[in-house]
């Protein structure tokens, strides 16, 4: 029975989704190669936001809605980095530490305060995201900054049938996808990493097994906060950055991570591709709807699968 | 309800039950309800508890309601008053949700303006190519069934998960439901919005002058304040505090969890759309700013501020959010809003859970325990009433 039903909802949800690819390459192959191509980059800006947001949640039980705040943070300061340094590179990594700080200064001196109580911590990082956005309006104003990229990645690529295509995206999904292995290859083989599996298993196991947890919630604050500066820098590049931008990459993030599944980082790839092309194809076939496919995206996964697509039951 | 109360009132039935048995025509305080063919001993009880929660600091503060717009200049009336009302009548529908129900959900303003832009899009307003031009009535009607269905589909979306997640569904719904609006411009008219959305001219008043629209929010504030204080402790709201508290074993005793929290989701919805209609006539317009992230959060910023535990504490907290906004500027610099509000809010959530309410019981514990019962009646007049 589970399989007459996986094969119907499969058949339902892909009939019209291969109708709709069919017909899009037929009326316009380019267009929907170019969105496409523009949805996973779009995806891959909303993993390295949304990967630090949900490592946080699995292992602190955190909502961190002050995330938004981080890419913004970090995408500022990484400017400013650049405008001293005239170097990209320095912009980038000046965004991940100065964002990695700021939270591993938020989760000792606020968060730590607060263990085990999700809601007023909820509410903390609410008061946070708002005194953040305030103060970065007063020091950097309301007008948009626009990265100065180094000359072998400002160009664009050609490739087949799509022609030309900046290659700035492409190497933001290269980037995005090195990131995704290496934070695999950090909670599947290092340590640390096995310490912050272990505590989103179980806490006072983990505890009780003599790692001090305090430090492992500080470490991963810190890399889910520097990740979101990391974003804000690479994103900011890509698109620019103003007040604003907080706000939505916090609803990209969290629309990814309720889609994905709560605390699991391969969750939000899937997520993030989901969204990403769900955007770009709203915008380039429906665009005054277009954050309605976001929705409706979620609203189906919800539906279907409340803990989301590789989320657990809690 | 404590058992003393109840005691009090079950041997109150018990009597009345005799002493009106006995009588061929009831006495005039019961007229009204004897037409009824229900007999007066099911009904007594409620009156008892009604007229028992009535004390002088209600009628005090009743009558300051009622007769502040004719000591208070017209800024004070409309800008203060009527705004504070409004935006409390908003955030006490998120008191019940989060207080009663457990469910800290950031869509109610979106609900209310749902609401808003329903006015907006079924009445008049300076859109006319949108705006549809129905009378106002119908509009309202409209606009509140439509609210309300949001509502109840928002709660059927969110309740599917538990706790910390439902913040996160429901800022989604509310951010999402924000660009939809700003791209939107066949329905939503885009980043404009509607302008010359106003209350219509009835019974000689223009609903917007200052006095009259301070009534219609005063009134609309009492009933949900009564609304709100008679269904927590009618059967539904005993329930759903039982799901808040332990879903599992209001299961086991035969509830359906689930069903209670979208049944409060739609209630709670219905006096956001009250209170969003309300606020769509204050402002006079509503744009995508008006269901932006910082009114989401403002929403809930009101409803902590006052407190969760009592339907007067988002009343409380509005009052101080818009004193605050208004007269910010001479504290800090304009601008400089956000930060000071932000400031305020992160310092309730850091040292007052509980808001205003939780300083108010903590000063009348120790005002209690050096003796002075009396200052406390005192100085609860003024605070309550302001």
């Amino acid at each position: 029975m589970t399989r007459f039903w996986k094969w119907f909802w499969g058949l339902v949800a892909g009939v019209p989704i291969a109708v709709f690819i069919v017909w899009a390459l037929a009326d316009n192959a380019r267009l929907f190669l170019v969105t496409t191509l523009n949805g996973l980059t779009l995806a891959a800006l909303y993993f390295l936001v949304a990967s630090g947001f949900t490592l946080v949640f699995g292992l602190l039980r955190n909502v961190n809605l002050a995330h938004g705040s981080l890419y913004l943070l970090g995408a500022y300061i990484g400017w400013v980095l650049g405008d001293w340094s005239d170097s990209w590179l320095l912009a980038v990594a000046g965004g991940f530490v100065s964002a990695a700080l700021f939270g591993l200064l938020l989760q000792v001196g606020v968060f730590r305060f607060m263990q085990g109580q999700d809601l007023r911590q909820t509410m903390a990082t609410i008061g946070l995201s708002i005194i953040l956005a305030d103060v970065m309006l007063w020091i950097w104003g309301g007008q948009i900054y626009q990265f100065d990229p180094p000359r072998w990645i400002v160009g664009s690529t050609t490739l087949p049938i799509v022609g030309k295509f900046p290659t700035y995206r492409l190497i933001l999904f290269a980037t995005s996808a090195v990131i995704g292995i290496v934070l695999w290859w950090f909670l599947n083989r290092t340590r640390v990493g096995m310490m912050i599996r272990a505590g989103v298993d179980d806490r006072a196991m983990l505890s009780a097994s003599g790692v001090n947890v305090q430090v492992v919630f500080a470490i991963t604050f810190a890399i889910g906060a520097g990740l979101a500066g990391f974003a804000g820098v690479v994103g900011g590049t890509a698109l620019s950055i103003a007040p604003g931008e907080d706000t939505r990459y916090l609803l990209a993030s969290l629309v990814v991570v309720i889609v994905g599944g709560m605390g699991s980082v391969v969750g939000a790839a899937h997520g993030a591709l989901l969204i990403g092309l769900a955007e770009q194809f709203g915008l380039a076939y429906a665009p005054t709807y277009g954050i309605v496919f976001t929705f409706v995206v979620m609203t189906l996964v919800l539906a279907f699968r409340p803990q989301g697509i590789l989320g657990r039951r809690s | 309800m404590s058992a003393a109360q109840w005691r009090k009132a079950m041997n109150f039935s018990a009597a009345t039950r005799e002493w009106s048995g006995g009588r061929a025509t009831p006495p005039a305080v019961l007229r009204a309800r004897s037409g009824s063919t229900q007999p007066p001993a099911r009904e007594t009880p409620l009156l008892t508890l009604l007229w028992r929660q009535v004390s002088v600091a209600h009628i005090v503060v009743l009558l300051a309601l009622l007769l502040y717009p004719l000591v208070a200049t017209p800024f004070f009336t409309f800008q203060i008053g009527a705004q504070a009302l409004a935006l409390g009548l908003i955030a006490l529908s998120l008191t019940f949700l989060a207080g009663y129900g457990g469910m800290l959900s950031l869509a109610q303003m979106t609900v209310a303006g749902i609401a808003g832009y329903a006015v907006a899009i079924f009445a008049t307003s300076g859109t006319s190519e949108i705006s549809l031009g129905w009378p106002w009535w119908l509009a309202v009607l409209m606009a509140l069934v439509i609210a309300v269905l949001c509502a109840t589909f928002i709660g059927w979306l969110s309740v599917r998960t538990e706790g910390i997640y439902t913040i996160m569904i429901t800022l989604a719904i509310g951010v999402a439901f924000f660009y939809l609006a700003q791209q939107n411009y066949a329905v939503f008219n885009g980043f404009q919005g509607f302008q010359k959305v106003v209350p219509p001219e009835l019974l000689g008043f223009y609903w917007r002058d200052p006095v009259p629209f301070y009534y219609l929010a005063l009134f609309w504030a009492l009933a949900g304040y009564f609304f709100v204080a008679y269904l927590i402790r009618a059967p539904f709201g005993i329930a759903l505090q039982g799901v808040r508290d332990n879903a599992r074993r209001m299961s086991a005793l035969g509830f359906n969890p689930t069903a209670h929290r979208i049944a409060a989701y739609a209630v709670a919805g219905l006096i956001a759309a009250i209170g969003g209609v309300l606020m769509v006539w204050y402002n006079g317009l509503i744009t995508p700013g008006s269901v932006g992230t910082s009114w989401l959060i403002n929403i809930l910023i009101i409803a902590v501020l006052g407190g969760m535990r009592h339907p007067i504490g988002p009343f409380l907290g509005a009052i101080v959010f818009v004193l605050l906004q208004n007269f910010a500027v001479d504290l800090v610099d304009r601008e400089r809003f956000n930060l000071l509000i932000g400031v305020v809010f992160l310092a309730i959530v850091l040292f007052s859970p509980d808001g205003l309410l939780g300083w108010w019981s903590y000063l009348q514990a120790r005002v209690k325990r050096t003796g002075g019962q009396s200052q406390a009646r005192r100085s609860a007049t003024p605070k309550s009433g302001s």
